[in-house]
């Protein structure tokens, strides 16, 4: 069966241990957010997740949402879940106390994500759109909006959705056609139709607040004329609680592969009231704060169900008996041994692993750098900070999906036919994961981002927050004994990540196409080396403990040596795939004619 | 009479901003000027000429060449070969001057008047046949130093050995593009330059265009850089209306251009209000302050009032980069503003010769030195086709001039050599002066003998080769260093030298800096020490080549671009050359030689007193104040060039002097012997770095200004050495290259370097 007990030792690892978690007390406003603090709350989103979330993520994906004249349906159970989430407060955790809020910083949202999606991806996507149409409105809205609908958002009494995707747009926001006339009191009426709006439509909460992208009147053409408004399904009464009906409604949702408990739907706006997020034409921008935002929640959606996948095949590995060890001098006086014998399942163990601890390090630490670029009071830091998020964020949200899917395919292997069917509960976390690879832009997007935007960004300046703090680590533990057998390998490896993005951006100057064709290789690249060099560090804390003795933790020190090795031996090397795709270059991308395929 | 051209003392009567500035131009040249006024103003203007910005004179000695006298005393005059006229535009006045000149004047000595409305025979009409025999027109345009048209209008009189000691002078010593023009209202340039003027501007105003839109429709058409609007702002809206009405009183009259002409209630207006462009501190545009910004504001070409300029975005200006015609046929406002105005303008010109001028190249060259556009008319022409034009015209019921009737192009390459069309309907060579000699010709010509993404090899004849850069703005990247390396290997085997020269704006800008910051950026700390130890091989190569090098700049030579100079065995610069170290400026410092060359040069200089420091002091002082050269000759007082290195007034003549340099130093070349540096190292050190400080504590430093210039001290002064020690050219480059790398791994370096990229201006961190 899929199990999960959430990673809590492996968390506070990385907060603590390796990050450094305790620096984000002396930021502003943060002064509550002590390391003690944070593993309280930590530890109640676990239990929460496990005893709460993770019992309905199999009954929900059997049962589905379901749609009836507009009316949308969560499965059983979701309703009192939601409740209870928003009883004990958690929408509210990483929100501004002036609207309600705990004021949590960013890196314990991260966190958060990570539990729940580990738990039940389809029940954590209602509040997590919701925190993204918060974060939206927080940065872009008027002062009348935040008041009228921040605290019922950061309460979880409503939630919020993203409006983008048309029938006739998804990637290219520029074809959107839904329209937003001006009416005389200052609001808007919107007109046009949404699909595949998560969270769309259902029944957890008393009012739904869309986010919409839509074209003024005499807009410039393309996404240079887009406007983001904030269209509520009941307007607000007098007492600010959900009152009249908005013109808008949900015409159907999608019958789709995974997170059927997740309510896909299409929406009908038709002349519906709505109001102005941020300046006329200016939607992109405003819309970017969700999307980052809404991207690194989308990695750790990723890194969450890779979590489920690993534990849940490792247990299962640990249990199923079958076949003889191969491994001379220790035969078993059973008739078959666990399978967890087997070099080809642990292989397959230790790629989901040795990738999620590398992930949940390179995750948070973009967490902990969202809080310092908003929080920290030298603007040259914020810079700095604000350049890597903005850096990192396509190679998490990219590479963590990805590790979703890959790690929940070898789950089923592991399992055999048991991970097949149905009821066992893992073959849904294929089925699950597969989303993140595809929404809040595409992994191909994703790497296109990477290339085409944030690598030329301000001269490269961006790059610098990453290769900067990494080549310095490496010259210093270049001649460490302990550490060689993670410098070594990693050092190799970021040398042709330094190659090969000096090679895109020459060649992608000339030829556009070259660095088009590179793209995703070269995400996948980088993300191989960031996961490195984290585990270069993590070894250097794992060594650092054990030397000093562990404090009787000293198993827990040696996996994080072991799965490390393992890493940078079996896994680290497929970034030399990756390294000769850039370095071959498009010709064999873009020889073959179209009409030949 | 070679070079000299007998022409050896000079006058020029009349300081105003014009005389003044030829006077200057003469003593850059090397040419003694009598500069004669009114009571104490050719004084006065001797005084401003030091002042002024852009700098009228080339050094400040300059300024020692021209002597200062009052029109109350003729008598200096009879020691001038050349008389230069520039006083106010009155017939009556020119006449009772050169009365009084031709009465003190020596006989054969050759007198000009500057005028650019009066037409010669009027001018001489009173005077004696010998001054009538004398006489010329010797049109300059302002600045007489930066702007290179020289129109040369000789009337029926004049004896052919005055115009050509003019010509030749005006050509070789001067570096003038000598255009010679016919005895017609307003010359070449102003003729057809006031008729597009006035053009541009009343289609504008018609077509509600706003001066952002039309300035930009300009650019593809690349005539000139600035628009039309920013164009009248530089040389004052006040002029327009006096150069047309002049224009207006003479020229025939079924001219075209009085069917142009319109009295503009908008620029009178202007005039009135003293918004007469940059002198006026305002025109169609203007700077305004805002608190600490400075926001640049446009007029509103209907209420007359200033706003903040719109960044033009038009598809026609996009269509038409490339291609011209494609934007003339843009179904656009602009794209009709752009058609009309061209098929005017060139229309007009195609009209006019032979009236002005003999042929067609006079008049590009005219356009193209006097009015900045970057082809002129005829050349234009060719891009949109004759014929096209010719329908274009015929569509509007206009005229078709027989020059357009022929429907060829105006110019064609036939057997490598550049023909243009004639009068006639036949097509003649285009004609270069002996001493000319130009890549663009030799490019027509043939292939080169190797080539790739940033460089090029040439023959340039008599076993002389040219490396010519064609990198964007001819930065310096890696492919110009195997480039370099490629030429070395060539001219060893068969060649007997190498010139270094190329035919951009600028010679050089220094290394690309993108590149350099995207390694930096991605901490390619090996990559980038490897192609500053690459730099310094390839430089230290050129110096002891077997073989001659010699570098020809024109315009800037920056960073490793000065540095590329000071390794060639001797330099032939442009007049017009801006050289200087300015490494600085992005928080680095000279890395590939230039450290070590300009110490050894100051160190080894005779002006500087006796020891190691004065040197170093002297180095110092240039490299961390990023000094840059306002002219070659500035540049030798700085010690990038040498005093025997030489130095071509005229751009086009540059090549061809720097062929002649390799080739005298070809015969028993011997490579220079090294340096050997003595410096004292720490003990110097302290004494740079107590000077460093001390402009910190008074707030002429910045914080990494500090850095910066204390890394140079440490490269000046030896590091670790001391002055029992000799130092190596190697051991001097292998402490550039650690201090460089040291700088490029400062945030605040890398904050400098990238702030220069986007900005185009110094962050002074």
């Amino acid at each position: 069966m899929a199990t999960y007990t959430a990673p809590l030792r492996d968390i506070r690892f990385v907060m603590h241990e390796l990050l450094d978690s305790s620096s984000l007390a002396s930021l502003p406003g943060f002064d509550h957010a002590t390391p003690d603090t944070m593993d309280a709350v930590i530890e109640g989103a676990g239990k929460f997740a496990q005893d709460v979330l993770f019992p309905l993520s199999l009954s929900g994906d059997a049962e589905g949402c379901t749609y009836e004249n507009g009316v949308v349906r969560t499965p059983k159970g979701f309703k009192e879940a939601y409740t209870q989430l928003i009883h004990d407060g958690w929408t509210s955790l990483a929100c501004d106390p002036a609207y309600g809020g705990q004021g949590m910083p960013a890196m314990v949202g991260t966190v958060f994500e990570e539990i729940v999606s580990s738990a039940n991806i389809a029940f954590g996507m209602y509040p997590g759109l919701s925190h993204g149409a918060y974060r939206a409105v927080y940065a872009h809205g008027s002062d009348a909006l935040k008041a009228a609908y921040l605290p019922k958002l950061v309460d979880g009494t409503w939630s919020g959705t993203m409006c983008l995707t048309e029938p006739q747009c998804g990637t290219d926001l520029g074809m959107i056609r839904t329209k937003a006339e001006p009416s005389d009191d200052g609001s808007f009426r919107i007109s046009g139709t949404k699909i595949f709006i998560s969270a769309g439509e259902h029944d957890l909460t008393s009012n739904i607040i869309h986010l919409v992208l839509a074209k003024l009147p005499n807009a410039p053409p393309g996404t240079k004329g887009i406007s983001l408004f904030l269209v509520p399904k009941f307007l607000p009464n007098e007492q600010g609680e959900a009152g009249m009906r908005n013109g808008l409604m949900c015409g159907s949702i999608e019958h789709k592969m995974g997170i059927k408990a997740n309510a896909t739907a299409v929406m009908h706006f038709d002349e519906a009231k709505g109001w102005l997020v941020g300046p006329a034409h200016g939607g992109m921008k405003a819309m970017f704060t969700m999307m980052n935002a809404a991207r690194l929640a989308v990695g750790m959606q990723g890194l969450g169900i890779a979590e489920t996948a690993y534990q849940s095949a490792a247990a299962y590995a640990k249990d199923r008996r079958q076949g003889k060890s191969v491994a001379k001098g220790g035969p078993s006086r059973d008739a078959a041994d666990p399978i967890i014998v087997h070099p080809d399942v642990r292989k397959m163990l230790l790629e989901a692993r040795s990738m999620v601890e590398a992930g949940r390090a390179l995750s948070y630490w973009v967490g902990l750098e969202l809080d310092r670029s908003e929080h920290h009071p030298d603007p040259v830091k914020r810079q700095q900070s604000d350049d890597f998020v903005a850096l990192l964020t396509p190679i998490v949200k990219a590479a963590l999906s990805d590790l979703g899917s890959e790690a929940a395919n070898n789950a089923v292997q592991v399992l055999g036919g048991h991970g097949y069917v149905h009821e066992w509960g893992v073959e849904q976390l294929v089925r699950d994961a597969r989303i993140a690879q595809i929404y809040e832009g595409t992994n191909g997007i994703q790497a296109l981002d990477l290339v085409g935007r944030k690598m030329g960004q301000d001269m490269g300046r961006l790059l610098r927050s990453f290769f900067h703090p990494v080549a310095k680590f490496l010259e210093e533990h270049a001649e460490d004994a302990a550490l060689a057998p993670y410098v070594g390998p990693t050092a190799k490896a970021f040398a042709r990540l330094q190659q090969a993005t000096m090679v895109i951006a020459q060649r992608g100057m000339a030829k556009p196409e070259e660095a088009a064709a590179a793209a995703t290789d070269y995400l996948r690249l980088f993300g191989l080396v960031a996961m490195g060099f984290m585990w270069c560090r993590m070894a250097q804390v794992a060594g650092e403990k054990l030397a000093a003795g562990a404090n009787g933790e000293t198993p827990f020190y040696q996996a994080k040596l072991d799965v490390g090795a393992f890493y940078m031996a079996r896994v680290l090397p497929r970034h030399s795939m990756h390294f000769q795709g850039i370095m071959a270059g498009a010709e064999t991308v873009t020889r073959m004619a179209d009409a030949a395929f | 009479m070679g070079m000299g051209m007998g022409i050896e003392r000079c006058a020029v009567l009349g300081a105003g901003v014009m005389g003044a500035g030829i006077a200057a131009h003469l003593a850059n040249a090397g040419l003694p000027v009598l500069l004669l006024d009114m009571d104490q103003r050719a004084a006065a203007a001797i005084e401003r000429l030091k002042k002024t910005d852009p700098q009228p004179l080339m050094t400040p000695d300059a300024a020692k060449l021209i002597t200062a006298g009052s029109f109350d005393d003729l008598s200096g005059l009879a020691a001038c070969d050349w008389i230069i006229e520039v006083i106010v535009e009155d017939l009556g006045a020119k006449r009772a001057m050169y009365d009084r000149i031709d009465a003190v004047r020596k006989p054969g000595s050759i007198v000009s008047s500057n005028t650019s409305t009066i037409p010669l025979q009027s001018l001489v009409k009173k005077q004696s046949d010998a001054f009538k025999s004398d006489f010329c027109i010797t049109h300059f345009f302002n600045p007489p130093r930066y702007m290179r048209l020289l129109e040369l209008v000789t009337g029926a009189a004049t004896r052919p050995e005055v115009a050509s000691a003019v010509r030749a002078l005006c050509d070789v010593r001067l570096g003038k593009g000598v255009v010679a023009c016919h005895d017609t209202p307003g010359f070449i340039a102003n003729r057809i330059g006031t008729y597009w003027i006035t053009a541009a501007v009343n289609e504008a105003i018609a077509r509600g265009l706003t001066v952002e839109e039309a300035d930009a429709v300009h650019r593809p058409m690349g005539i000139p850089k600035t628009g039309v609007f920013g164009l009248v702002d530089l040389v004052g809206l006040d002029l327009m209306p006096l150069v047309a009405k002049s224009l207006l009183t003479s020229l025939q009259p079924a001219d075209d251009f009085r069917r142009v002409f319109q009295d503009q209630p908008l620029l009178n207006q202007m005039i009135a209000a003293g918004q007469t462009g940059r002198k006026g501190g305002g025109g169609f545009y203007r700077m305004e302050k805002r608190g600490a910004e400075r926001e640049l504001q446009a007029i509103d070409l209907t209420t007359g009032a200033y706003r903040p300029t719109i960044k033009p975005r038009l598809e026609a200006t996009e269509a038409g980069r490339r291609d011209l015609l494609a934007l003339v046929q843009h179904n656009s406002p602009a794209g009709a503003y752009a058609k009309s105005v061209l098929v005017q303008v060139l229309g007009y010109a195609a009209s006019l010769v032979p009236e002005i001028a003999d042929d067609v190249a006079s008049v590009d060259e005219a356009m193209r030195l006097g009015y900045a556009w970057g082809q002129g008319p005829f050349e234009l022409i060719d891009r949109l086709g004759a014929g096209w034009l010719a329908d274009a015209m015929g569509a509007e019921g206009r005229d078709v001039p027989p020059l357009l009737a022929h429907r060829l192009p105006f110019y064609r390459v036939e057997g490598g050599r550049l023909q243009a069309l004639t009068v006639a309907g036949s097509y003649a060579d285009v004609q270069r002066s002996d001493g000319v000699l130009l890549l663009a010709d030799i490019r027509r010509a043939g292939k080169p003998l190797a080539k790739n993404g940033s460089a090029s090899l040439w023959d340039v004849g008599d076993g002389v080769l040219c490396l010519e850069f064609t990198s964007k703005m001819n930065a310096l990247d890696e492919q110009i260093m195997g480039m370099i390396g490629k030429a070395i290997g060539l001219v060893t085997k068969s060649y007997k030298g190498l010139v270094i020269y190329n035919e951009g704006e600028n010679f050089c800008v220094g290394a690309n800096l993108g590149v350099a910051l995207f390694a930096a950026n991605v901490a390619a700390w090996p990559v980038i020490e490897q192609s500053v130890a690459g730099g310094q091989a390839v430089y230290k190569a050129l110096k002891y080549a077997p073989f001659p090098t010699v570098g020809a700049p024109s315009g800037m030579a920056l960073g490793g671009g000065c540095e590329i100079l000071m390794h060639c065995s001797t330099v032939q610069a442009h007049a017009e050359t801006y050289t200087g170290l300015v490494e600085v400026g992005v928080g680095l410092l000279p890395g590939w030689g230039g450290c070590k060359e300009l110490v050894g040069r100051w160190q080894a200089s005779k002006a500087m007193p006796r020891g190691p420091m004065p040197g170093i002091a002297k180095a110092f002082e240039i490299i961390s104040t990023a000094q840059v050269s306002k002219s070659a000759a500035q540049a030798v007082g700085l010690g990038f060039l040498r005093p025997s290195d030489g130095i071509t007034m005229n751009r086009d003549r540059l090549l061809f002097d720097a062929k002649q340099k390799v080739l005298a130093l070809a015969e028993g070349y011997q490579p220079p012997e090294p340096f050997e540096y003595r410096l004292p190292g720490p003990g110097g050190y302290t004494a740079l770095e107590l000077a460093v400080d001390g402009f910190a504590s008074q707030g002429k430093a910045t914080p990494h200004d500090v850095v910066v210039s204390k890394a140079v001290a440490r490269v000046l002064t030896g590091g670790d050495t001391d002055m029992l020690d000799v130092l190596s050219e190697d051991d001097m480059t292998t402490l550039e290259r650690s201090t460089f790398m040291t700088l490029i791994r400062n945030p605040a370096s890398l904050a400098r370097t990238e702030h220069m990229l986007t900005t185009g201006k110094p962050l002074r961190n």
